[in-house]
């Protein structure tokens, strides 16, 4: 077990490792970093000055060390944009971006697995073939349509809800939620929705052929010939090893909500991450567009070795083969 | 007789399948459009000089005060709807297209030589694709175009701008065929054919693509359906977001994005058509990739 999770955790350093230093070459390679602080009036002397102050005549193994050790103490550089430290500039953001994220995924979990048990155990049915059917048109239409299409029919004909921006938001401590105002839940749930809808047909997708697989086992075969109640038999037998994997498709789902988040974001305006590294990018301001993809790849990680403990923790199997 | 039934099995698996026949008619209409469509177009979205802004916002045909030469109505610069789509659907199905060429290439090209060589070449291989495939495609196609604005100047940025948008989808599509290609090589590789190939001496070369190629594109084909609705998304999706194409030369998803700006207004036809036009196209698409999937594997039926 112990020995496990110690390489896991060694894997998720080197995963990290790899990321920081894509974005460090990014930030050392496009582009030159002087001209990109410095005006059309500064010297040439000057530049030459800030060259070396900066310790980019350094070799390259070492100014990646200093980049790393300074990122771990918090400093993470300067936007060329705005000039501002991008370490506040990302974490102004991400409470935005991980409450848009979570409630999405809970809706995606809300809806996707009870629609995926049902179409499994009922495959032949009406309901079920309409609902196979909207997903497949679901995943067709991209993600900014059904942003957009969201907004036309609950924001501007039926004109029930704000169509951009967070509403009204409360300050805890250095975190921003919008869960705390009618406002605020308002503005989150047409966004919340738009970027469930995408992860929900996945779900969807994954719990019934993880549910149509178990029913076929011979557990459940057995079962069934013992005359176990059908209700009793989906429910309490077959949807429980459903379950399991269910866990394993939450993490993998993170690294979509994230990346559509990207666009969910730039439909309505909202004020996260997403919106912030497509600036970045329109500007060319690598250092923000680099610190993105540290900040991204860290919460991936630590999804995913959450995820893996987890794993452990619920499946019984897991621990016994590690005593054997 | 039963070679020609089983030859003709998935023709005839299409002409009763409905969903296929309409899918197909949708996107041949489409691509039909988009290749004729310097001669099909009223006016040449490109070209300043052929509309005029006295034309600007007229509604479709079944709308009061439409002008009948323009039967889906026109934008705010006086520009036929159908013309826009036309060219923006034409835009967006050869960036898709040439990016899926250069992702099947790339991707079956590596996936082959993995299988066939294995060992370390292999697991380099693989242990890429593994690291892209974390990351959604979206977002890798981002980073490839924000690097390719900072390292391209300033001047000829305008001008590669296609290129660069087709490249970074393919590069985030590679492994998909990669994968794939891999995966059956492995297979093919332990029969008869493949080791009799090798013995005889033939260059690793001929055996990939002469002897295990023809084999193994059932799947590939399968792969490529969906990777090209795929890649006409994620067009979209880009030029939606302003990080693709300029306002200048729209494809479907510029047109999006132009007609964003009158949601709120009532001239909803600059907004729903082209969006309605790329949901269709890339509906149909993914339906005849569904169906090609079912054919490929007969345990499905």
């Amino acid at each position: 077990m112990a020995y496990f999770i110690l390489k896991r955790i060694v894997q998720s350093v080197f995963v990290m490792v790899a990321v920081a230093f894509l974005a460090f070459s990014l930030f050392r390679f496009v582009g030159d970093p002087i001209t990109q602080m410095t005006g059309v009036e500064t010297s040439i002397e000057d530049q030459e000055r800030l060259r070396e102050e900066l310790g980019l005549n350094e070799p390259f193994i070492s100014q990646f060390l200093r980049f790393t050790c300074e990122m771990l103490q918090g400093d993470f550089g300067f936007s060329y944009r705005t000039r501002q430290p991008v370490a506040n500039m990302i974490a102004d953001r991400i409470p935005a971006t991980l409450e848009l994220g979570v409630v999405a995924l809970i809706i995606s979990l809300l809806v996707g697995v009870p629609a995926g048990v049902y179409t499994a155990l009922k495959p032949r049915g009406v309901l079920s073939q309409t609902i196979l059917m909207t997903t497949l048109v679901g995943v067709s239409i991209p993600t900014f349509v059904i942003g957009i299409m969201l907004i036309f029919i609950f924001g501007v004909q039926l004109g029930w809800l704000p169509t951009f921006g967070r509403g009204g938001t409360v300050a805890i401590g250095n975190w921003d939620s919008s869960f705390f105002t009618l406002n605020g839940w308002r503005a989150l749930l047409l966004p919340a929705i738009t970027l469930g809808v995408y992860q929900l047909t996945l779900t969807m997708r994954l719990v019934r052929a993880e549910m149509m697989e178990v029913m076929r086992s011979d557990y459940i075969r057995f079962a069934m010939a013992r005359g176990v109640p059908m209700r009793r038999l989906h429910y309490k037998h077959a949807l429980r090893n459903t379950m399991v994997p269910v866990i394993t498709i939450v993490g993998l789902q993170f690294g979509g909500v994230i990346a559509f988040s990207i666009v969910t974001e730039s439909v309505f305006q909202w004020p996260g991450m997403g919106l912030l590294f497509l600036e970045s990018i329109r500007f060319v301001d690598i250092p923000v567009m680099g610190v993105y993809l540290v900040v991204i790849a860290f919460f991936f990680v630590l999804v995913n070795l959450v995820v893996d403990l987890l794993y452990v923790a619920i499946d019984p199997r897991l621990r016994i083969k590690d005593a054997s | 007789m039963s070679a020609f039934l089983k030859k003709y099995e998935g023709l005839w698996l299409f002409l009763i399948s409905p969903a296929a026949i309409i899918a197909a008619a949708v996107a041949a209409l489409i691509v039909f459009g988009a290749v004729f469509a310097s001669w099909i177009a009223l006016v040449n979205p490109y070209d300043l000089a052929s509309f005029s802004l006295f034309d600007g916002l007229l509604p479709p045909f079944w709308q009061e005060g439409a002008n009948s030469k323009y039967l889906l109505g026109t934008d705010d610069q006086g520009r036929d709807m159908i013309s826009s789509i036309l060219y923006g659907a034409r835009l967006s199905l050869i960036i898709g297209l040439s990016a899926l060429a250069i992702a099947a290439v790339l991707g079956v090209g590596l996936g082959l030589a993995a299988g066939y060589y294995g060992g370390r070449f292999d697991v380099v291989v693989m242990r890429i694709a593994d690291v892209q495939l974390a990351l959604p495609a979206i977002l890798t196609a981002l980073l490839i175009d924000g690097i390719a604005r900072g390292i391209l100047p300033q001047a000829i940025q305008q001008e590669l701008r296609v290129m660069v948008l087709t490249l970074a989808i393919a590069l985030s599509l590679w492994v998909n065929f990669a994968r794939t290609a891999r995966a059956s090589t492995f297979v093919e590789m332990n029969k008869e054919y493949v080791q009799a190939a090798i013995m005889m001496g033939q260059r690793p070369l001929r055996v990939m693509f002469v002897h295990i190629l023809p084999n193994i594109l059932g799947p590939l084909l399968v792969i490529m359906t969906v990777d090209l609705a795929s890649a006409i998304l994620l067009e979209a999706t880009l030029s939606f977001l302003g990080i693709g194409l300029p306002a200048d030369s729209p494809s479907l998803g510029t047109l999006i994005r132009i007609g964003m700006q009158f949601l709120l207004s009532g001239e909803w036809w600059i907004l729903w058509i082209p969006t309605l036009v790329l949901v269709a196209l890339v509906v149909s698409i993914n339906i005849l990739g569904d169906f090609l999937r079912d054919i490929f594997n007969p345990r499905l039926r």
